[in-house]
């Protein structure tokens, strides 16, 4: 691994493709924007205007070769959008979409069915989701809260990301032959939503009975696609995480150099200041963390599981710290529904059970770099 | 000397010249002290000097190509541990404040290494408080007699030349009327005793200036200018980010998995948390050293240098407290508390033991982690600073 260490800084491609994700979401998704969408109905909270016009940027299609309709970049581009989704908390599906179910149809035999499903995801004419728990983290075994039998497929699957308004379901679920991928059109799911820790990213329990369903991979295929699904899932997750945390960061230290008490800046306290630099550096190391993972990701690297199991353990305590010590070191204003980091809070405590806790990332750390417990 | 004859400053080039330079001077042959004075010559010490003292006005980037190249050729200088200080920190400054004549004379023996070189900075009532050092220097015509103590000072018992701050103006305001030189340690008055730590052995040393006497032509800067003459020594002191990519499981946090893998009966569930919880600490500390060599690499040197000295003197804090609770009653050991100068700082010699020990020091020297978040806070995320009682007074009326 030495001498051949990934790439771990923003190209000039990567730099503007972030400047124009942040206009757009500094115009279109303010804090204050967010915060009106969460009081709307859960299938109500996703914004589809935003979500159009992140689309017309072209997100919805990085990791999609262009043969393929899509713009022939790799995750690691989409990893700072999702940097930038995180900082504006932004209520749209790209982590149910654009990350775990693109992943997942990219990851099966692209000349089936999932090559339009890829085209209409790319070009934002639709969007969909993996069902599959949130929670769920790579290396589990394969979920068999659904079964594929007699032509269609029924179970029920709670906590699932970015369904409400999705058109398509890629759906995980375990036949008499073992594992199977299908593609089932969302309609034919039943889909309840649930009030979620989380205002911005409404979860789902899909109840699927006997749902028409199209094959995209099946056996092993199947479960080597959901395993890489959740494996980007884990990385790109830790670039939203990071941007969340840089938004905590920034925004607290802003409101330290202002806020006065006791005749001084608050930011003038060291007992202050330090929690802040501790917390800067956390944010930095993050930054390498979170671009280690994408890049080994985008690059199909042996070393993707690893990093971005380490990308899951360490990033997630980092926005959840810094979201927690926004809220603390803001006092009073920090604990209302009027400031924003009650949504950050949320997402950010919400984001680092997702996909696999720390804790469960660190046993597969162990596995993984051959680290094993006590027997 | 070199067959060089384009301008060109790029990697190209640079690879170019190392070539030619090693065609000129075999490295398997040429004795070594020989072979660096060449490469001094040749520009290609540091290729960001400039020409003539022992630059080429490249580009600070460059100096990692010239590097690599001379270890392919199998050019790679031995025995230069104790060369740090002069390397990393002396030269710098020289570069910064020296005159020509102070260039000429100092920094070609601090690259070959016939001239050692020493830091005499803090001192007992100056410590993360550097700037309200008390060593006083007084004019006595062409020369200046310095009175004082310093402390903490690695290598002094081998050093040539050292860095020194000493007050010349007691009646200024502490940052105001420090003035810095080069100190001959040869001088008779400068008493250099071994300074014993809670390891058992001596790294450090005091350093006792009794009637030093160092001529006008050793002064660095302007009189009264030391503060900011020093504050260049820091920032480099600061700044040595080596050039080569460090790899997963190097450090302490590699024998330390070396014992959890090599012995089983030692593993009990909480130690292996613990040990997961550091195995990724390290590292993502690891992974931010690499990003900060890239961006210096690719000419974009970030703030996060301070942060790395913070960060690793945590965790080697914490690994190797854990490493002696892991080892159990291996653990109640120590190698050896004879009081004696190392030979070098070779951890994977030593006793875990002495691992502890020895680490508790890395949040202390070279800026305490405490001065380091202030740093961070103050300079990299532009907090404000605290009040401070001591800025317009005169460094003789301040309690001591």
């Amino acid at each position: 691994m030495s001498g051949h260490e990934p790439d771990l800084l923003y190209s000039e491609i990567e730099q503007e493709l972030r400047a124009s994700v942040r206009a757009l979401l500094t115009d279109r998704c303010p804090w204050s924007a967010v915060l009106g969408r969460v009081e709307n109905d859960a299938a109500e909270v996703a914004d589809p205007a935003l979500w159009r016009g992140l689309a017309s940027l072209g997100v919805t299609g990085l990791p999609i070769a262009e043969s393929r309709g899509g713009a022939g970049a790799t995750l690691r581009e989409s990893a700072v959008v999702a940097e930038e989704l995180g900082r504006a908390v932004a209520p749209v599906p790209f982590l149910g979409s654009a990350v775990l179910a693109t992943a997942a149809l990219l990851a099966v035999d692209g000349d089936g069915p999932a090559g339009p499903a890829l085209a209409a995801l790319a070009a934002g004419e639709s969007t969909a989701a993996l069902v599959a728990p949130l929670t769920s983290c790579p290396g589990s075994a394969f979920p068999d809260l659904v079964r594929a039998e007699g032509g269609g497929l029924t179970g029920t699957v709670p906590g699932v990301v970015d369904a409400l308004n999705a058109d398509v379901l890629v759906v995980p679920a375990r036949g008499p032959d073992g594992p199977g991928l299908h593609l089932v059109p969302a309609a034919e799911a039943a889909r309840t939503p649930v009030v979620s820790l989380d205002l911005t990213r409404p979860l789902a329990v899909v109840e699927l009975a006997g749902a028409p369903a199209t094959l995209l991979a099946s056996g092993g295929r199947a479960a080597e696609a959901f395993e890489s699904a959740l494996v980007a899932g884990a990385a790109l997750l830790s670039a939203e995480q990071l941007g969340l945390a840089e938004w905590a960061l920034d925004t607290t230290v802003a409101y330290l150099k202002e806020r006065t008490q006791f005749g001084r800046p608050l930011g003038s306290f060291q007992a202050l200041k330090h929690r802040l630099a501790d917390l800067w550096v956390s944010v930095s190391q993050a930054r390498a963390v979170v671009r280690s993972a994408v890049s080994a990701v985008a690059a199909g690297s042996p070393d993707a599981p690893l990093s971005a199991a380490l990308a899951q353990a360490f990033v997630s305590g980092v926005a959840v710290r810094a979201a927690e010590e926004a809220v603390q070191l803001h006092g009073g204003i920090g604990f209302t529904w009027e400031h924003p980091a009650h949504l950050y809070l949320k997402r950010a405590k919400s984001a680092s059970i997702a996909l696999g806790t720390a804790d469960r990332h660190r046993a597969r750390i162990a596995a993984l770099a051959d680290l094993p417990p006590a027997s | 000397m070199t067959t060089v004859t384009d301008g060109a400053l790029d990697a190209a080039a640079m690879r170019r010249r190392v070539a030619d330079f090693v065609a000129a001077h075999d490295p398997a042959t040429t004795e070594q002290t020989e072979f660096l004075t060449a490469r001094f010559d040749a520009g290609l010490a540091w290729v960001h000097f400039p020409e003539g003292a022992g630059g080429l006005g490249a580009p600070r980037a460059l100096q990692s190509v010239v590097d690599e190249e001379f270890e392919r050729f199998g050019s790679v200088p031995t025995g230069r541990e104790h060369l740090v200080i002069g390397l990393g920190m002396a030269a710098p400054t020289i570069l910064a404040f020296g005159t020509d004549e102070q260039r000429s004379r100092f920094l070609k023996p601090l690259y070959t290494g016939e001239e050692v070189w020493c830091q005499l900075f803090s001192e007992p009532g100056a410590g993360s408080d550097l700037a309200a050092l008390g060593t006083r220097a007084v004019p006595d015509g062409d020369t200046w007699v310095v009175d004082g103590q310093k402390v903490w000072t690695s290598i002094a018992h081998q050093a040539r030349w050292a860095m020194l701050v000493a007050r010349t103006d007691p009646n200024a305001p502490k940052h105001r009327g420090m003035t810095y030189f080069i100190c001959d340690m040869t001088d008779p008055g400068v008493d250099v005793r071994p300074l014993r730590q809670l390891t058992g052995e001596a790294e450090f040393n005091e350093v006792y200036l009794d009637g030093v006497r160092l001529p006008d032509a050793l002064r660095l800067g302007g009189v009264g200018e030391g503060w900011k003459v020093a504050r260049t020594t820091l920032m480099n002191e600061r700044v040595s980010i080596g050039g080569r990519a460090e790899p997963r499981e190097g450090g302490l946090i590699g024998l330390l998995t070396r014992i959890w893998r090599t012995r089983p009966e030692l593993r009990t569930p909480g130690l292996h948390e613990d040990l997961l919880k550091l195995w990724v600490e390290a590292e993502a500390a690891r992974l931010t050293k690499e990003r900060l060599r890239q961006q210096m690499a690719a000419g974009q040197p970030g703030p996060e240098g301070s942060a790395a000295k913070l960060s690793f003197a945590d965790l080697n804090q914490r690994i190797s407290g854990l490493e002696l609770e892991l080892l159990g009653v291996e653990g109640l050991g120590y190698d050896d508390w004879t009081f004696r100068r190392p030979e070098g700082l070779d951890f994977t010699e030593r006793a875990p033991g002495f691992h502890y020990l020895r680490t508790k020091g890395n949040s202390i020297e070279g800026g305490t982690s405490e001065i380091l978040r202030n740093i961070i806070a103050e300079r990299v995320l532009g907090l404000p600073g605290e009040p401070r009682v001591d800025k317009d007074v005169a460094w003789k009326d301040l309690p001591k």
